[in-house]
């Protein structure tokens, strides 16, 4: 069972993401923000990364940035939930390493597409 | 796979209002000018999420909403827009008119349209003013579609960079979401792979030739590659489905050059019907409790659960011997109960900074309406009250802060004629004292006007044209119905309501009110309410059979009755002459209509008890114990009775009423007008 770490300050956010990932057969790791996620990612290695970008701490790109210098991450999958539909955002996660992006708002169907694009 | 998004509601409404009033706290914590840049940030974050939230579980009028605030926000926060106080006051409004949509979003009823387009529009406004204006204003972005030619064969040429692997991108992944568009044929590159010694399994080396029938849309291919716009070359060509035609046309489009076209899009929500008693008054029946609090009650269930099956253990083998251990069990049940009672309590405990926290706001609006100079200070937010008791004291404090802002603190002008300091001060603090929680509201203003006061309630005939009224009756007039000394009527206060809607609501909740003021110094309003609303100390009294309870706080003392000190003002009422006060004396078998032991006087005990401000003398049989007795409503079990506010279930499992001493004073009043007789005769 692949393993998606789920990053978002946003409790509501979090708990939709969580709850249709989990239903489809993932196993989910949820953080409140960058810090809480570099840790978890450092104490279990996932398959997947999916964060928000504007977070308390240390937000998404920098997250992203982090995490790919770690062994474990360099090839992993890490997805962002942008609002910024201007580039500028995405330029940026990519520019740090990121995979590629989720544009919100999105449904559970759109979220379940993209994933499936990255992983299984 | 459908998803019911409605579960996750509560959750995004709870942290939205969280999220305004942290915006709200940050932007008046803004410094004009000079704005801290993590501070704004915080404050964009709040509407960021919100705008995310609103946006996914289909908010569409919060959203777009918010987009424009948010917008307004990043430039701040980019440093492209200054921190003006035009855009700070617009932002301001703005929270409070998401927070009632998202009110009314929740309550399932309808958004006021017109005033959010308006304020939408204002903000507009200044997004226009400040930068070139952007035309993608609202959310929805569709993806342009200017590359529509569709159909046939198209060829794919896709040279990923050597670093793709890295950003956790996967070739195959790509083809397999292009197979779903179709019948796909790819032919590999192989010529870029090094020599065995230079090769680096972590860097991609081989490209692909694809081709694909579908009669799919470039812009599908288009998003396949969308995340590796940058980490490869790719083109895709139409080839010609039918040989014949005229060679295909150049459509070599650079992937990393196409553009997104935005596109306003409005969309009509259609209007939600108001649904009727649903959800409409049960506001925030959740709170939220520390996890120690919550781990200490379970330790304590703990110990209790110990306890009890150490006396049930005790039960079934019991010998006489036993006695001094069976008291030991039950003293440690008591104490246990009585741990576990407080720590509930504990509970329902919350810091009154929740009610606090409005008032910076507040006070910063009003002193910009009324044109005053005003600095608010507080102390003892995190004194803790009952979360009853805290949700029905907000409005009174509203009212009195008001009160004191328009009606205490004078203009600047005048404050510098009288030689104090421009900028007035009000000051809120709050307190424990003994058993009750202490608010206090104080202005460096004005003071009452002693005079105008008196010749106001003349006016009124609240008072009669030569009575004579020491200071704090005079103060206490302000709480009379129908009362307003405020020279103008101000949007602010000044109507004469509420005031005596402040006082009652606060005794409602069995708190009291005390005014001191001095003319051209200011005045203090001090409020005194219980902790908590759902346990009393009491002081359980006897009258014939019957027990009632007193509030333990509202007892002064309670002595024997000694008939000379007794009067009776003809045909009126019995007075007794305690020390150089007279004070009424209410007999309570005579309003309750019961047998007491004894109707002389001096048989019984006189308990003189405050109410109102007044003293009153309660004439009963015997005084029992006292202790804290559990308040039972006779409102939701049985119906109201004057001079009754609730009832308890004592120890011997008997009903005993609690009184209500105002309440009493005013039965009094009215058995005294109908039945002049009988007391007369009693005491004859």
């Amino acid at each position: 069972m692949a393993s998606i770490l789920a990053v978002d300050d946003s409790a509501s956010m979090r708990q939709m993401v969580s709850f249709t990932l989990k239903g489809a057969g993932y196993e989910v790791i949820e953080a409140v923000d960058g810090v809480d996620a570099l840790n978890k990612a450092k104490g279990k290695t996932v398959n997947m990364v999916l964060t928000d970008v504007n977070m308390p701490n240390m937000d998404g790109i920098t997250l992203i940035q982090e995490l790919r210098k770690l062994p474990n991450y360099k090839f992993t999958p890490m997805l962002m939930l942008t609002t910024e539909s201007s580039g500028d955002k995405k330029a940026q996660g990519k520019s740090a390493g990121a995979t590629g992006w989720l544009v919100k708002p999105f449904n559970p169907d759109q979220l379940l597409g993209t994933i499936k694009k990255v992983i299984g | 796979m459908s998803i019911d998004m409605s579960q996750f509601h509560q959750v995004f409404f709870e942290e939205s209002f969280e999220g305004l009033d942290i915006m709200e706290t940050g932007l008046m914590d803004l410094d004009l000018g000079a704005a801290d840049t993590e501070e704004i940030n915080t404050i964009f974050r709040a509407a960021h999420s919100i705008k995310g939230g609103a946006g996914t579980f289909g908010f569409t009028d919060v959203a777009s909403f918010t987009h424009v605030m948010e917008t307004l926000l990043d430039e701040m926060r980019d440093g492209t827009r200054e921190v003006t106080r035009k855009a700070v006051d617009l932002l301001l409004v703005s929270v409070d008119c998401l927070r009632e949509m998202l009110s009314a979003v929740d309550a399932e009823e309808e958004i006021d349209q017109d005033r959010t387009k308006k304020l939408q529009n204002d903000l507009e406004t200044i997004l226009a003013e400040g930068s070139e204006a952007s035309e993608n204003t609202a959310v929805v972005v569709e993806s342009g579609t200017e590359n529509v030619v569709s159909g046939g064969v198209w060829s794919i040429s896709f040279r990923p960079h050597s670093h793709l692997f890295k950003t956790g991108n996967d070739p195959v992944r790509m083809f397999r979401e292009l197979e779903l568009l179709g019948e796909l044929t790819s032919k590999v590159e192989t010529s870029k792979i090094p020599p065995f010694s230079e090769f680096d399994p972590e860097e991609s080396y081989l490209s692909w030739e694809i081709s694909l029938k579908s009669d799919c849309s470039e812009a599908e291919i288009q998003e396949i590659f969308e995340w590796v716009d940058e980490d490869c070359d790719l083109k895709i060509i139409q080839a010609a489905a039918d040989k014949n035609e005229e060679p295909p046309q150049s459509l070599v489009v650079e992937a990393s050059k196409a553009e997104v076209v935005t596109k306003a899009v409005v969309e009509k929500v259609p209007a939600i019907k108001k649904k009727t008693a649903k959800n409409t008054g049960n506001e925030s029946s959740s709170i939220r409790v520390g996890t120690d609090k919550i781990d200490a009650l379970i330790n304590m269930v703990g110990e209790l659960v110990i306890t009890q099956s150490m006396l049930s253990q005790m039960s079934e083998n019991f010998k006489i011997e036993d006695i001094e251990r069976l008291k030991d069990g039950i003293d440690q049940l008591e104490r246990n109960t009585r741990e576990m009672q407080e720590n509930v309590m504990q509970i329902r405990m919350l810091p009154i900074s929740f009610s606090f926290n409005r008032f910076p706001r507040l006070v910063r609006d009003l002193a910009s309406t009324l044109g005053k100079n005003i600095e608010l200070k507080m102390s003892g937010e995190q004194t803790e009250l009952d979360k009853t008791v805290m949700e029905k004291i907000g409005d009174p404090l509203v009212h009195l802060v008001r009160n004191s802002l328009d009606h205490g603190i004078e203009m600047p002008d005048v404050r510098k004629a009288a030689g104090k300091p421009e900028i007035g001060i009000l000051q809120l603090n709050a307190f424990h004292e003994g058993g009750n929680i202490v608010i206090e509201i104080i202005d460096d203003g004005a003071g009452l006007n002693k005079e105008r006061i008196l010749s106001k309630a003349r006016e009124n005939g609240l008072i009669g044209e030569n009575e004579v009224l020491p200071d704090e009756k005079i103060h206490e007039l302000i709480f009379a119905p129908g009362f307003s000394t405020a020279a103008v009527v101000s949007d602010v206060s000044g109507r004469g309501v509420g005031m005596d809607v402040v006082m009652r609501n606060i005794r409602d909740l069995g708190g009291v009110v005390e005014i001191k003021s001095e003319e051209g110094v200011g005045s203090t309003f001090t409020i005194r309410l219980p902790l908590t609303l759902a346990i009393l100390d009491g002081q359980l009294i006897r009258v014939g059979e019957h027990v009632y309870i007193i509030p333990l706080i509202s007892i002064i003392e309670s002595l024997q009755i000694e008939l000379e000190n007794c009067n009776k003002v003809a045909g009126k009422a019995e007075l007794y002459k305690l020390r150089d006060e007279y004070i009424s004396v209410m007999r309570l078998h005579e309003l309750f209509n019961v047998i007491p032991n004894s109707t002389q006087l001096d048989n019984g005990l006189l308990v003189v008890a405050e109410s109102e401000g007044q003293k009153v003398g309660l004439f009963v049989d015997d005084l029992m114990a006292q202790q804290q007795v559990v308040i039972k409503s006779l409102e939701t079990n049985y119906q109201k009775v004057d001079g009754i506010s609730g009832a308890t279930i004592l120890g011997d499992g008997t009903v005993a009423m609690i009184l209500d001493l105002p309440g009493l004073a005013a039965l009094s009043r009215k058995k005294q007008k109908t039945k002049p007789r009988i007391l007369e005769e009693a005491v004859a």
